[in-house]
C-alpha cells in the first residue's frame, strides 16, 4: 500500500459520453435480436429486427472502440496509478468468474439430464409411472432416439471424440502455450517474439474455429445431429456453441493485442490489456477441456 | 432534485458537477450514480406498486370485477419482476454507490465509467420490459419465477423481450457487483483492514459475490428458454429428453441466492442504524461477519426447498429440508446481536430507528414462517398458497424495503445537508407499519385455510380477510406518497444537518460535511479510529 508521500491520486474521469452510448448500443442490439427472433418464429419477412440489430451492433462496436482507445490513451499519459491497475486486474478476474458460472449453468443442465432425466423418463427410479407417455423410449445416453422422435428426430450417428475434437483439443492446448511464449516476449522486451507467438496463437484459434465449423456442418448434413434432435443435440450444440462464441471473442481480443503489439504497446510492467486477453484465452481453453471430457469422451 | 448538492461544491479544489441533464447522462461520480439508482428504484417501486394495487383491487371481493384473469396474471408477474429487479436491487446498489466509497475512505467507485454504464442499462431494460404490456399477446403472464413450459411453449410472444430484458439486468448487476467488490478490495483507505469495515460494506461485499456467482446462471436459464422457444432445443421438453423440472433447478440455483441478495445489504443497514440510536457498539461484530458469510454459503445449497412438491426423490427432500433449517442458525445469531446491541442502550426512536426495529421484529416473523415452509410434509400443505405470499412479503416488504426506507432517513441528511421532517417521518413509519401488517398478516390465515396464490377469484370463505388485506395494501401504497413528499421537502430545505447528524453515529461518512461534497476522500483519510461502524 502506498505511503502518504507517494500516494498517487486515483484517477476518476470527471464525465464520459461513452457509457450512455454503450447502453443505447446494447439496448438496440438486444431489441433488434428480439424482433429478429420473433419475426423468424412468426414467419414474417419484415427486416425491422435485422436493421435495429445492425444499428445496435454498430453503436456498440463503435463505442467500445472509443472506450478502449480512451483507456489506452489515459494509461499512456500516466494517469493510472498502481492501485488503479489493480482495479483492472480484480475486475477482469471477477468477470472471468462470472463467465465460469455461465458455463456452469449449461454443464449443470447436462449433468442433471444424464444423472436423472434420462432414467426418469424411462420410468426407472422414483418416478415410476412417467414411462406411460412414450413406451418405446429407451433410457440410454447418448440419447439417439428422444421420447417423441417425430417432434425431435434423433441423430443417426455421433461425432467421435478421437477425430476432429481431439485435433481441436491439441490446437487449443498448444495455443495456451504459444500465448505464454508471447507473454515471455513482452517480459524479455523481445517484440518480435511477442508478435510472432501472438500470430501463432491467433492462427491456432482461427483454425480451431474452422474445424469446429466443419464439424457442425458435418453433424447437420451427414449425421442428422442438430439443435432440434433432442437433448443430446441441445446440450452438445449449446455447450460447444457458447464455447465457440467465446473462442471467437478471445481470438478477436488477441487480434487487437496483435495490432497494439505492432504499434509498440506493452512493456514488462505495463501489459494488462495483453494479460487480460491471455487469461481469457486460458479460461476458454479450460472450458474446452471440460467439454472434451464431458461432452465428447464421456458423452458418446 | 440536484439543487442542494450543486450549492456545496465550492470548498473543494476539484470540479463540481456539470449543469443540466448531461450531468446525469455522463456522470462518473458515485454520488450522482447512487442518486440515479435510488430515484430509478423509487419510480419502479411505484410502477410495481400500481401492479400490486391492481391485484389487491381485484381481490377485494370474490368474483371477477376489475381485471380479467389474463391481465391479472400479467399484473402478478410484472409486480414481482419489477419489485425484485427494478425496486429492491437497484435501491441497494444505489445505497452501495453512495455509501461504500465514503465508508471506506475511497475517492469514488473503482471503475467509474462502468458504474455509469451499469446504471444506464437499467432504464432501457425496464422500458423494454414494461413495453410488453402493449405488445400483442400482452406482458409476461407466467409469474415472476417464469416456470417452463408456461414461459416457453405457452408464453406470449413478448417473452423474447422479457428474456433480453433479463439479460440486460444481469449485465448491469454483474458490472455493478464487480465494481463494488473491486472498490472494497482495492480502495480501502490505508490502515482499514477487512475486519474494520462497517458491516454495510461487509454485507455488500458478500452480496456482490453472490450476484456475480448467480446472475450468469439466470442468464443461462433464460438463454435455454430462448433456444427452446425459437430454435427447437429440448432443455425443458420431456418429449425431447429434457425436463421442465430442470428449469426449476437452474432457476432456483439463481433464485435462492437472489433472495439473500435482497436481504444481506438490509442486514448491513440495520447493523449501522441500531448501534447509532442505542448509542452502543454493535454487539458481536465478528460473529455478524461470519454469520453473513455462512448465510451466503448456505444460500447455494438449499435451492430445491422451493420445489418440494414437484417430485424430487425423498433423499433430496430430506437433505434440502435440513439444510434449509440450518440457515436459521446464522440468522438467529444476527437477530440476537441486534437485540443485544439494544440491550441497556440509551435508546431514542427517530424514524430510521423505528424502521430498523420494525425490521428486526417483522423480518423475524417472516423468518419463522420460512422455517415452517422448510418442513417438507407441512410444505405440501402450504405450497402455492397465500401462506407463501405472506412469508416472502414479510421478509421483503418490512424486511428489505423497510431497511431501504430506514437507510434513506438515516443518510438523507448526509446526502442533502438538511434534516427531514421528523413528525412526518414518524407518521410515514406508522402508516407503513400498520399498512404492511394489515396487508400481509391476514394472508397467513387465508393461506393456511387453502387459498391458492396467483388466482384472481376465490371461494367465499376467504372474503373477509382478503377485504382487510386489500384495505391494508391501499393504506401502505398511498402512504408512500408521503415518503416521496418527505424526501422532496428535505431536498428543498429544512433544518441544517451537522457533520455527525446523529448523536451516536460512527463511521467515516460522518466525518465529512453535510451535504457530502461532490468529491470526498480524494486523498485517503488518516484517522481510522472513526472508521469502524
Amino acid at each position: 500500500m502506498s505511503t502518504e508521500e507517494t500516494y498517487q491520486e486515483y484517477y476518476v474521469p470527471h464525465s464520459s459520453k461513452l457509457p450512455i452510448f454503450a447502453s443505447l448500443g446494447i439496448f438496440l442490439t438486444v431489441y433488434g435480436l428480439g424482433n429478429m427472433f420473433n419475426e423468424m418464429s412468426a414467419g414474417s419477412d419484415s427486416s425491422f429486427g435485422e436493421i435495429v440489430f445492425f444499428l445496435g451492433g454498430l453503436v456498440m462496436g463503435g463505442t467500445l472502440f472509443f472506450w478502449f482507445s480512451e483507456v489506452i490513451k489515459e494509461n499512456h499519459s500516466n494517469l493510472y496509478s498502481d492501485q488503479l491497475n489493480r482495479s483492472f486486474v480484480w475486475g477482469m478476474s471477477w468477470f472471468i468468474f462470472s463467465e465460469v458460472m455461465f458455463f456452469a449453468a449449461f454443464f449443470g443442465a447436462l449433468f442433471y439430464v444424464r444423472a436423472f432425466v434420462v432414467d426418469w423418463i424411462g420410468g426407472v427410479g422414483e418416478r415410476g409411472p412417467s414411462d406411460m407417455l412414450w413406451q418405446d423410449y429407451e433410457p440410454v445416453w447418448p440419447m439417439m432416439s428422444p421420447p417423441d422422435a417425430e417432434k425431435f428426430p434423433g441423430p443417426s450417428e455421433l461425432i467421435s471424440p478421437w477425430g476432429l475434437p481431439l485435433v481441436n483439443t491439441l490446437l487449443l492446448v498448444t495455443s495456451s502455450f504459444t500465448v505464454t511464449f508471447a507473454h515471455h516476449g513482452i517480459n524479455e522486451g523481445n517484440r518480435k517474439k511477442l508478435v510472432n507467438w501472438l500470430i501463432a496463437t491467433i492462427s491456432l484459434g482461427i483454425i480451431f474455429l474452422f474445424v469446429q465449423a466443419y464439424e457442425y456442418y458435418h453433424a447437420y448434413v451427414d449425421l442428422g445431429l442438430t439443435l432440434a434432435s433432442g437433448i443430446y443435440g441441445t446440450t452438445f450444440f449449446m455447450l460447444t456453441g457458447f464455447h465457440g462464441a467465446h473462442v471467437t471473442l478471445g481470438t478477436f481480443m488477441l487480434i487487437v493485442m496483435l495490432f497494439r503489439s505492432r504499434k509498440g504497446h506493452f512493456s514488462k510492467t505495463d501489459c494488462f490489456g495483453f494479460e487480460a486477453a491471455a487469461w481469457y484465452w486460458h479460461f476458454v481453453d479450460v472450458v474446452w477441456l471440460g467439454l472434451f471430457v464431458f461432452v465428447y469422451v464421456l458423452g458418446s | 432534485m440536484n439543487a442542494v448538492v450543486e450549492e456545496h461544491h465550492d470548498d473543494h479544489h476539484d470540479h463540481g458537477p456539470a449543469k443540466g441533464i448531461t450531468r446525469w447522462l455522463y456522470t462518473t461520480n458515485h454520488k450522482d450514480i447512487g442518486t440515479l439508482y435510488l430515484w430509478f428504484s423509487f419510480a419502479m417501486f411505484f410502477v410495481g406498486g400500481i401492479c400490486a394495487l391492481g391485484i389487491r383491487a381485484e381481490l377485494f371481493q370474490p368474483g371477477l370485477q376489475i381485471v380479467q384473469p389474463e391481465l391479472f396474471n400479467q399484473l402478478t408477474t410484472m409486480h414481482g419482476l419489477i419489485m425484485v429487479f427494478g425496486a429492491v436491487m437497484p435501491a441497494f446498489v444505489g445505497l452501495a454507490n453512495w455509501l461504500v466509497p465514503m465508508m471506506i475512505g475511497a475517492p469514488d467507485m473503482a471503475l467509474p465509467r462502468m458504474n455509469n454504464y451499469s446504471f444506464w442499462i437499467l432504464p432501457f431494460a425496464f422500458g423494454m420490459l414494461i413495453s410488453t404490456f402493449f405488445m400483442e399477446g400482452g406482458a409476461p403472464n407466467y409469474g415472476w419465477t417464469f416456470y417452463a413450459p408456461l414461459s416457453t411453449e405457452y408464453a406470449p410472444p413478448s417473452v423474447t423481450f422479457f428474456i433480453f430484458a433479463v439479460h440486460l439486468m444481469g449485465i448491469s448487476s454483474i458490472m455493478g457487483s464487480i465494481n463494488v467488490i473491486v472498490t472494497i478490495l482495492n480502495m480501502r483507505a490505508p490502515g482499514m483492514t477487512l475486519m474494520q469495515m462497517p458491516l454495510f460494506v461487509w454485507t455488500w461485499l458478500i452480496t456482490a459475490y453472490l450476484l456475480i456467482a448467480v446472475m450468469p446462471v439466470l442468464a443461462g436459464v433464460v438463454t435455454m428458454m430462448l433456444m427452446d422457444i425459437h430454435f427447437g432445443t429440448a432443455f425443458f421438453s420431456a418429449a425431447g429428453g429434457g425436463d421442465p423440472v430442470l428449469f426449476q433447478h437452474v432457476f432456483w440455483f439463481f433464485g435462492h441466492p437472489e433472495v439473500y441478495i435482497m436481504i444481506l445489504p438490509a442486514f448491513g443497514v440495520v447493523s449501522a442504524i441500531i448501534p447509532t440510536f442505542a448509542r452502543k457498539k454493535l454487539f458481536g461484530y465478528d460473529s455478524m461477519v461470519y454469520a453473513t458469510a455462512s448465510i451466503a454459503f448456505l444460500s447455494f445449497i438449499v435451492w430445491a426447498h422451493h420445489m418440494f412438491t414437484v417430485g424430487i426423490p425423498l433423499a433430496g427432500e430430506l437433505y434440502f429440508m435440513y439444510a434449509t433449517m440450518v440457515i436459521a442458525v446464522p440468522t438467529g445469531v444476527k437477530v440476537f446481536n441486534w437485540v443485544a446491541t439494544m440491550w441497556q442502550g440509551s435508546m431514542t426512536f427517530e424514524t430510521p430507528m423505528l424502521f430498523a426495529i420494525a425490521f428486526v421484529i417483522l423480518f423475524t416473523i417472516g423468518g419463522f414462517s420460512g422455517l415452517m415452509l422448510s418442513i417438507v410434509p407441512a410444505d405440501f400443505q402450504y405450497h402455492d398458497t397465500y401462506f407463501v405470499v405472506a412469508h416472502f412479503h414479510y421478509v421483503l416488504v418490512p424486511g428489505s424495503i423497510f431497511s431501504i426506507m430506514a437507510a434513506v432517513y438515516y443518510w438523507l441528511p448526509k446526502w442533502t445537508g438538511n434534516m427531514y421532517d421528523e413528525t412526518l417521518g414518524k407518521t410515514h413509519f406508522w402508516l407503513s407499519f400498520i399498512g404492511v401488517n394489515v396487508t400481509f398478516f391476514p394472508q397467513h390465515f387465508i393461506g393456511l385455510a387453502g387459498m391458492p396464490r396467483r388466482i384472481p377469484d376465490y371461494a367465499l370463505q376467504f372474503a373477509d380477510w382478503n377485504m382487510i388485506s386489500s384495505c391494508g395494501a391501499f393504506l401502505f401504497g398511498f402512504s408512500q406518497l408521503l415518503f416521496l413528499f418527505i424526501i422532496l421537502k428535505c431536498i428543498r430545505g429544512g433544518q441544517k444537518a451537522t457533520e455527525r447528524v446523529w448523536d451516536g453515529a460512527k463511521g467515516l461518512e460522518w466525518t465529512i460535511p453535510s451535504p457530502a461534497p461532490y468529491h470526498t476522500f480524494s486523498t485517503p483519510p488518516k484517522d481510522m479510529a472513526e472508521a469502524h461502524g
